[in-house]
């Protein structure tokens, strides 16, 4: 069927068949290629994209079922040549090994920083519980997402400033 | 893995999906946000030949307080959680509601969704019998109201016809102390074992996995209300289960665990 989608910010259209998984529609009909495919089973996170600016594993979710929405990968952080701050943040903090959960665990770890303050060690792991990292690099993970956090925070008039208090 | 073929429709009212499944019969499944069904769908496990999708139907979702809460089939998990209205009237369905899977499940699974599914590992289900709700369901007859303890008929296995939606879980507003407890080993992990507890004057428990459907505790209630210590009810616990054995946990295992987190949950709504 018809497939309308927004996805980092352009519109794309194209059929897809009722069983196609978002992940697999974005990687091989889109070729946005930085969302993996890890456990296949919604356990690992290594597929998670924003639908419509939440968080959500797309191996989980029928292609036809984001008709019409709006569809961030890790391809549509950067500004340019400029990373966004948590890209910037995993960089400074030596948050990834591998490698291969990195664009889930920053996908998820945005749609944490949109919705929970205050963030501390404790509220990071459990926001990104949905994420495996099987280097098990978590504890600079954890430090690139609470860097990122105290920069916003520290911001004059930061939404996530106002919460925090 | 890939779903076996199926043909998509896409519901624009309830009453569409109604008519939907009415001409599709059994070889229908209604998808909601689909974190049970995509992952049966996945691994084959369920074939079925059409989806009948609610997703887009509208007035399905949020909550209402209509003397008691209301709350729209299609709700997610995540906005379960974040309802000033639920935090203030069920405090115990916003606790369970952050106990399932993780964040990005909870931004996906709906409140109605995990009840169709009839899974005994249910969180919110637990909260909910604890809780005493009802689910209101529309079929080609008309609406009609359920007990939830009575939606839960078997393994995945609910007394909601094939031909029926569910709109709508209806709460009683209560300000009774409340714990909810939940066993597991990983992050993100189904309950091995959980309970939630309702105290106050007329106490209810509801054990997860303790079964093969979510189910109260009834030896446990009837002990409170005959004034037993939380130590002496809890013991009751696993009287009259049916744990299952797997790889977790065996079933002796869960018996153990079901008497020692409904005593802390009655110690702790107790505080």
């Amino acid at each position: 069927m018809e497939l309308r989608l927004t996805v980092n910010g352009a519109r794309v259209s194209g059929d897809v068949e009722p069983r196609t998984l978002l992940v697999h529609h974005l990687r091989a009909a889109l070729g946005l290629t930085g969302t993996k495919v890890g456990c296949d089973t919604s356990s690992c996170g290594a597929c998670t994209v924003l639908l419509d600016g939440r968080s959500v594993k797309s191996c989980t979710v029928l292609a036809v079922q984001a008709d019409g929405c709006e569809v961030t990968t890790i391809e549509g952080l950067a500004d340019g040549d400029e990373l966004h701050p948590l890209q910037a943040a995993f960089h400074d903090h030596h948050a990834l090994q591998c490698g291969y959960c990195t664009p889930g665990m920053i996908m998820a770890a945005v749609s944490l920083l949109r919705e929970r303050r205050p963030l501390d060690d404790a509220a990071v792991r459990r926001g990104l519980e949905g994420n495996l990292c099987r280097c098990t690099g978590y504890r600079g993970i954890v430090e690139a997402v609470l860097a990122v956090a105290a920069s916003e925070d520290a911001r004059p008039g930061a939404a996530g400033a106002a919460v925090a208090r | 893995m890939i779903p076996a073929p199926f043909a998509y429709e896409r519901a624009a009212s309830v009453e569409d999906a109604v008519a939907l499944l009415a001409r599709h019969g059994d070889d229908a499944k209604v998808l909601a946000g689909g974190h049970s069904l995509i992952p049966l769908l996945r691994l084959r496990f369920a074939r079925p030949s059409v989806l009948v999708d609610i997703g887009r139907v509208p007035g399905l979702d949020g909550v209402r307080d209509d003397g008691e809460l209301s709350i729209g089939a299609m709700t997610r998990y995540c906005d379960v959680e974040a309802s000033p209205l639920v935090a203030e009237r069920a405090p115990l369905l916003a606790a369970a509601a952050a106990e399932v899977g993780d964040a990005q499940v909870r931004h996906r699974g709906t409140i109605g969704g995990s009840i169709c599914h009839g899974d005994p590992a249910s969180d919110v289900a637990a909260a909910l019998l604890a809780l005493g709700a009802t689910v209101v369901v529309r079929g080609p007859a008309g609406e009609r109201r359920i007990a939830l303890e009575e939606v839960f008929v078997g393994f995945l296995e609910t007394a909601i016809a094939p031909d029926e939606i569910l709109v709508e879980v209806r709460v009683p507003v209560t300000s009774a102390p409340w714990a909810f407890e939940k066993f597991n080993r990983r992050a993100q992990d189904w309950a091995i074992v959980g309970c939630a507890v309702l105290a106050g004057s007329e106490p209810r428990v509801a054990l997860v996995n303790m079964a093969t459907t979510p189910r109260r505790a009834p030896l446990v209630e009837e002990a409170l209300a005959r004034g037993a210590s939380a130590r002496e009810a809890a013991d009751l616990a696993s009287e009259g289960t049916e744990p299952p054995s797997d790889a977790n946990a065996s079933a002796q295992f869960r018996r153990h665990l079901a008497r020692v987190l409904v005593r802390r949950a009655l110690e702790r709504a107790s505080r």
